[in-house]
């Protein structure tokens, strides 16, 4: 296994990628470059296969024809690498209900080794400070999604792969969301996203669309 | 090793905040052990035949009831797509939730056994053997259970099937360690038994984590 | 030699070219198992001498070993073909397992069935703990686990991954269990009779065996091949080789 070649640097890449789901042709011969200050967003309808493209290239599905380049070395090689250096975040936000926020917390950034005074701090900025000592089942959904997103404020990982990040939000959660995607961006990050939402405040948005291609 | 240390934590204080977990197999435990004086003789000269292999079905039947609960959580709200997600090695991951099953199940069944031995007239020079049985034997029980719930975890009432599954491959910890309790008990050696269970263990230690991984991507959706 | 393992690796990876290959073949498979299973019984049946202990009713082993034998091999060619499929993805190997399964768990079957017969004269009883019973019967319940796993994952190639894993975990199994039934048996011998062993069989009875075990295989085969090309079929339904073999035979 080789380290890439400089920690914050971001360049994914991936070339003629073609998948196959049910007997139907998802995408076909498609090109994905994402580099440091990119937010890519995918849209499409529904069963358009952006789901599939973004695991994909967060590594977590290889049944598909291509390559996915990290730093110009295949992805599944460097993985360990690339899954440090990489933020995902699914449709389900692994955030068990019998435990506090700040125990869901830990565990969601465990990865990254990140002190508990710096989790204290993310959950207030995600208006979840007074609930030390409440179970997340007694939170709202909109809560637990956002003890979930509560990670973007501490974790040093420059790429972002979110998936429906805007599921369960109010109004001033998915306000904050956007200005934490555009502050990670403006600062080198990069983000692949999808979302039915329409962004606003992005000044580097990027989209690719899927559901174009008929089998 | 961050996530999978974290996920050992996480699961033990999640049993701890959850007391059905862990003492409601123990419950179970103990009422089947009652069910054979009932059912059959509570004569003490007979059930001390029966004591050994009697305690070691029901620890079995205990041990199947909480596993099905071992991976299902996780893969329904996305904590298996994070580990996957973590580049951490699933093997490993595999390893820490047996290892955790084992301290939630097979643990607490162990030192609970000498109680079963008092309700079945377990002799006297057999609880040594049981209590030895029972350390080695319950961590093959959890190793080779993780497989079973790693394969069922996806499928609806798949607790009956991981029963099926798993049965089969169970029988020669049931066998060795029934005998060794056996045998104990009339006065006979039993170091061959155990030593049967210690190969076992060394082996379900050092395979099927490779099973239980394999298994566990199969829970991924597309 | 190296190019020839390379090709023959790339076609048994090609549905169509198995499909085509096998295709004159079953006509000679079901001779040869029709022909075998008639002679060895005739022979097993009439020729064979009595057995001194039990008398005639010992010629049930002509039915009863190939069947338990062909349970075994079963067993370890679906794990085989699983292995294959999960390792190289290869189709052909994850149908001829999932095939497999119900063929060798009927031969399974039909070893404890038999076996059961042969207790009632020889032991009094229908059924007996007997050690190779014993494990025939946690064979069956493998079989059982990896049939019923198969059906019940929800995507295909899953259950077929899932299948491929179990039938692993229980091939590597399946000798700690005979051991261990083998060693529980002897600790626990029923007074009475032990079953013949083959070695040391009169060639007049050991003749008949060999030729029904050498069939058992090959009409083991015969069924596969008839299975497996029914999968073909089925998957490739879509495929203009399939389209035009149906509408030729219409």
């Amino acid at each position: 296994m080789t380290a890439p070649k400089r920690a914050s640097q971001i360049e994914l890449t991936a070339t003629s990628l073609t998948c196959e789901r049910d007997d139907r042709l998802l995408f076909e011969q498609l090109s994905v470059h994402v580099a440091n200050g990119d937010l890519l967003q995918l849209v499409g309808p529904n069963g358009a296969g952006k789901t599939t493209l973004l695991r994909l290239l967060a590594g977590l599905n290889q049944d598909f024809d291509g390559e996915v380049l990290w730093a110009g070395e295949p992805l599944q090689q460097v993985y360990a690498h690339y899954a440090h250096q990489r933020l995902y975040m699914g449709h389900l936000s692994a955030v068990k209900r019998a435990l506090t926020p700040i125990e869901n917390l830990r565990w969601l950034t465990s990865q990254w080794n990140v002190a508990d005074d710096l989790l204290w701090q993310a959950l207030e900025e995600v208006s979840l400070a007074g609930y030390e000592e409440t179970a997340c089942q007694q939170l709202s959904a909109g809560q637990q999604r956002r003890v979930a997103l509560a990670r973007l404020c501490v974790c040093p990982a420059p790429l972002w792969i979110l998936d429906e990040p805007f599921t369960a939000l109010d109004h001033y959660g998915v306000t904050w969301l956007e200005q934490q995607l555009e502050r990670h961006v403006t600062g080198g990050g990069a983000v692949i996203i999808t979302s039915h939402h329409a962004l606003q405040g992005i000044h580097s948005l990027r989209q690719l669309e899927l559901g174009s291609v008929h089998s | 090793m961050s996530l999978i240390g974290a996920t050992v934590k996480r699961d033990l204080l999640l049993a701890a905040r959850n007391p059905g977990e862990w003492a409601n197999p123990l419950m179970f435990f103990l009422m089947v052990a009652a069910l054979f004086p009932l059912a059959v003789d509570p004569d003490p000269s007979f059930l001390a035949k029966i004591a050994g292999g009697v305690i070691w079905v029901a620890a079995l039947l205990a041990t199947l009831l909480s596993l099905d609960a071992l991976f299902r959580a996780d893969v329904e709200d996305g904590s298996l797509e994070q580990w996957l997600a973590s580049g951490e090695s699933l093997y490993g991951m595999a390893l820490g939730k047996a290892l955790v099953h084992w301290c939630i199940s097979g643990l607490p069944l162990t030192l609970m056994s000498p109680v079963l031995g008092l309700m079945l007239a377990l002799p006297n020079d057999a609880y040594g053997a049981l209590i030895l049985s029972l350390a080695v034997g319950t961590p093959i029980l959890s190793l080779l259970g993780a497989v079973g719930a790693a394969l069922t975890a996806s499928v609806r009432s798949g607790g009956l099937l991981l029963t099926l599954l798993i049965l089969p491959l169970y029988i020669p910890v049931l066998i060795f360690a029934a005998s060794a309790v056996y045998h104990a008990g009339i006065g006979m050696p039993y170091n061959g038994q155990i030593a049967m269970l210690g190969a076992m263990f060394a082996l379900a230690l050092a395979f099927t984590p490779f099973a239980a991984a394999a298994a566990l991507k199969l829970n991924l959706s597309r | 030699m190296w190019q020839w393992l390379t090709q023959l690796y790339h076609r048994m990876g090609s549905p169509k070219w198995f499909y085509e290959l096998t295709t004159p073949w079953i006509p000679w498979l079901a001779a040869i198992s029709i022909i075998g299973t008639v002679v060895g019984l005739v022979l097993g049946l009439a020729y064979a001498p009595a057995d001194y202990l039990q008398g005639n009713s010992f010629r049930i082993i002509y039915i009863h070993v190939p069947a338990a034998i062909l349970a075994q091999s079963a067993f370890m060619m679906m794990a085989v073909a699983g292995a294959v499929y999960l390792i190289w993805r290869m189709k052909m190997a994850a149908w001829v397992a999932k095939v497999i399964a119900p063929i060798g768990a009927s031969f399974c079957l039909i070893a404890l069935l038999t076996g059961a017969i042969w207790g009632k004269p020889t032991w009094g009883t229908w059924w007996v703990w007997d050690a190779r019973l014993t494990s025939m019967l946690m064979l069956l319940f493998l079989y059982f686990g990896v049939i019923a796993l198969q059906r019940a994952m929800e995507s295909e190639d899953a259950s077929y991954k899932a299948g491929a894993i179990l039938s692993l975990v229980g091939l590597v199994n399946i000798p700690i269990i005979k051991y261990s039934v083998e060693w529980w048996n002897t600790l626990h011998q029923p007074a009475t009779l032990k079953l013949t062993e083959k070695p040391s069989m009169d060639p007049d009875m050991l003749v008949p065996l060999l030729i029904m075990i050498v069939t058992s295989y090959v009409f083991f085969a015969l069924l596969v091949i008839l299975n497996t090309r029914n999968e073909i079929l089925l998957h490739e339904r879509k495929r203009s080789w399939v389209k035009q073999l149906l509408s030729g035979q219409e």
